[in-house]
């Protein structure tokens, strides 16, 4: 049985008819989810900033503001879509389109819970990473379609700067693939059964967050949006619902990566500790709650940076990021070898 | 039955993503065709079972060579007709290269050459998965190959640059560390002057 | 060469960033300042500059004596006065409109007049949906007199001690 049947397998099933009925169930039952929590990150995110700017935040709109982003929907599908006049219309309609679908697909190889996941495949890892450096195609296509110059400044510095933090990004996982032997993503979550990978290799943690934040151009590292000289970057032409996609794409990365932080440090659905009142709570709640905190740590972290200089985000990417990984692989490489701790292959 | 149709359509794909590559009057179009292809033969690499070959060609090629074209092609901002004169002008070239790459293939294919046979993943299913395959394979058996292609990769890196590396004088550098590292004490030097005596 | 290494160390493990997020984050917890606008306002000083009002004696009589200071002074020409002698032979005006869309609310106005006639109030919540709404006539800011006079009574007692 070849890769691909195996995936057809383990997403059909079997050619019965019921069974593709069950995995599209399985599949909204991923994504409708995933856009509610993308529609209130936004608002998460207001409000946080609000909180934290000694502001309240959008809070009228419903209790304590919970409508707000429903609202926001409805404002952005009744308003008129634009085409500019020099656009390539063909690119220009598919790029959001590109953006949203990739920080979709990559939620299939997520698990949730112990065997509540869509496909586990055993390069689930490296289909991230995958899907993730695709990602740039977006924002990249949707600069040079908008035939705007602002548009493709953002563009150029957002394909420079994901291209130039997944190579640190690759390290880091490297790294932590060492310490697992698979690139499955359940067998990572369960290697970290006694403790987590965020405590032995805590510079890699670090290194791997401000590395995703940079991925997803989140403060400080925003400059492909760069409202202060960019206008807006690279969807400074859309309007309405390709706009809407843009930032729903740009919200559910976030999420995704949260989500790929917890699984490769943070012990993915695992308690922090195996003990009575701790592992009463369902895996999935553990798993949506260490979501929370790492969104959380987005959000508190672009109100309290300033944005980078380009130049020093490349600095920081290839100069500190790039070397301290690269020695961090052989030095955990060596550890295990030296301690005889390395995962034993299959 | 499921898998030949599926080979079929992506195969079909890939080549005429690959004629998009080189009939395309707009370069983008080309890299974004290029793209396709690459996306694609990942896919015709899941059929073999090479899942970890897929993975990685689009990592590589996808997630970061092709971006780096897009961005030069973009950059450049060829025109159409000029390229159609340095078309014609190379043409003789381009058929050169292109025969013989082409019998070089026919030549693998027809001849029974056995190296082809022995990297066939598909036969080797007594590892889990692939990936053990692969890193067995190339830290084994081929370990001094594969040792040696990093090498020349680093030589063509590091030839790369020295060449655009050129060290210019007077110009003044911001050193991030110098800065921060400097404190109050060292920038301002705090005088009391007397009333009347300041001037 | 100490201080350095110092600061080397500081740096490597991030030590202002996270000092940076301690404080971002006790601000997380404070008071907020936010004031919920159209439910809660601010404070609004005596001397506060808002629309404008035509006031009336305690008996009813209009204030205003059609003495054309406030035409004069407008900087911005918003206001437009004309006058005739009434039955009873006092001078009264027949027509005071104010362009609300010309003036600037500097004030002049108010400081301008003898009776303290013009004035402008403390409200400043009279947005309208059409320019036209906002040519008011006589009815209009003798309306507004009457509605605001408690406020703006309060207001220019206060503000008296420093005039």
């Amino acid at each position: 049985m070849n890769f691909v049947e195996q995936f057809g397998l383990s997403v059909f099933g079997s050619n019965d008819i019921s069974f593709l009925i069950v995995v599209i169930l399985k599949i909204l039952a991923i994504v409708l989810p995933l856009l509610i929590s993308v529609a209130y990150l936004t608002l998460a995110e207001r409000r946080v900033i609000g909180l934290m700017q000694l502001r309240k935040g959008p809070n009228i709109v419903g209790p304590f503001g919970l409508f707000q982003p429903f609202a926001d929907a409805l404002k952005l599908m009744s308003k008129e879509t634009i085409m500019p006049t020099g656009a390539n219309k063909f690119l220009f309609v598919i790029a959001p389109m590109i953006t949203f679908v990739l920080a979709l697909i990559a939620w299939a190889v997520i698990p949730f819970d112990e065997k509540n996941v869509l496909s586990d495949i055993n390069v689930g890892v490296l289909y991230l990473f995958a899907v993730s450096s695709l990602a740039v195609y977006g924002v990249i296509i949707a600069g040079w379609a908008s035939n705007s110059k602002y548009a493709f400044l953002g563009a150029l510095r957002s394909a420079a700067q994901m291209v130039s933090y997944e190579v640190s990004i690759g390290l880091i996982i490297i790294s932590v693939l060492l310490c697992v032997g698979s690139l499955n993503l359940t067998d990572i979550v369960l290697a970290q059964k006694t403790v987590w990978f965020a405590i032995p290799l805590l510079p890699m943690f670090v290194m791997f967050f401000i590395s995703t934040l940079a991925e997803t151009n989140r403060a400080p590292f925003d400059l492909p949006e760069g409202e202060s000289e960019l206008v807006a970057g690279y969807f400074v032409e859309y309007s309405s619902m390709s706009f809407a996609l843009f930032f729903l794409g740009e919200y559910a990365n976030m999420i995704l990566m949260s989500a790929f932080t917890v699984i490769l440090f943070l012990g993915g659905w695992l308690p922090p500790f195996d003990i009575y009142p701790l592992n009463l709570v369902p895996g999935f709640l553990w798993f949506v709650i260490k979501v929370c905190f790492i969104l959380f740590l987005f959000l508190w972290v672009r109100a309290t940076t300033p944005r980078y200089r380009y130049d020093q985000l490349m600095r920081l990417g290839w100069k500190i990021f790039l070397p301290f990984s690269l020695c961090w692989v052989v030095l955990t490489a060596s550890f295990l070898m030296l301690f005889d701790m390395l995962p034993k292959s299959v | 039955m499921l898998s030949t149709t599926l080979f079929y359509i992506f195969s079909i794909i890939i080549v005429l993503s690959c004629l998009g590559v080189v009939s395309s009057k707009n370069p983008v179009y080309s890299v974004l065709f290029l793209i396709l292809a690459f996306i694609n033969s990942a896919i015709l690499f899941l059929f073999l079972n090479a899942e970890f070959l897929a993975m990685l060609l689009i990592v590589v090629y996808v997630g970061a060579v092709a971006v780096l074209f897009l961005f030069v092609v973009m950059m450049l901002n060829v025109k159409n007709e000029e390229k159609n004169i340095k078309f014609q002008k190379y043409t003789p070239f381009t058929l050169l290269i292109v025969t013989v790459v082409f019998v070089e293939i026919l030549y693998i294919f027809v001849s029974d050459d056995v190296i082809l046979k022995n990297i066939s993943l598909s036969e080797n299913l007594s590892f889990k998965n692939n990936t053990i395959f692969l890193g067995n394979i190339l830290y084994t058996d081929y370990f001094l190959l594969f040792q040696i292609s990093g090498i020349i990769l680093l030589v063509a890196m590091i030839g790369a640059i020295v060449l655009t590396l050129r060290s210019r004088i007077g110009v003044r550098k911001q050193v991030i560390n110098k800065q921060i590292s400097t404190s109050k004490s060292d920038v301002i030097e705090i005088a009391k002057v007397k009333s009347g005596d300041g001037a | 060469m100490f201080k350095k290494l110092y600061f080397n160390i500081k740096n490597f493990f991030l030590i202002e960033i996270i000092r940076g997020l301690m404080l971002t984050l006790k601000y997380f917890f404070k008071k907020k300042v936010t004031i919920n606008y159209p439910y809660e306002k601010g404070p609004i000083s005596p001397r506060f500059r808002g629309e404008h009002a035509l006031r009336r004696y305690p008996n009813g009589e209009e204030r205003c004596i059609a003495c054309k200071l406030c035409e004069a002074i407008c900087p911005a020409q918003a206001i437009k006065i004309e006058a005739e002698p009434r039955p009873d032979g006092s001078r009264r005006t027949t027509k005071y409109d104010i362009d609300m869309t010309k003036c600037i609310y500097c004030g002049f106005c108010a400081e301008a007049c003898p009776v303290d006639a013009i004035v402008e109030g403390p409200n400043f919540e009279f947005a309208t949906e059409t320019r036209e709404e906002l040519f008011y006539d006589k009815e209009k800011l003798l309306a507004n007199g009457e509605r605001w006079e408690d406020q703006i009574a309060a207001s220019l007692k206060l503000d008296s001690n420093y005039r």
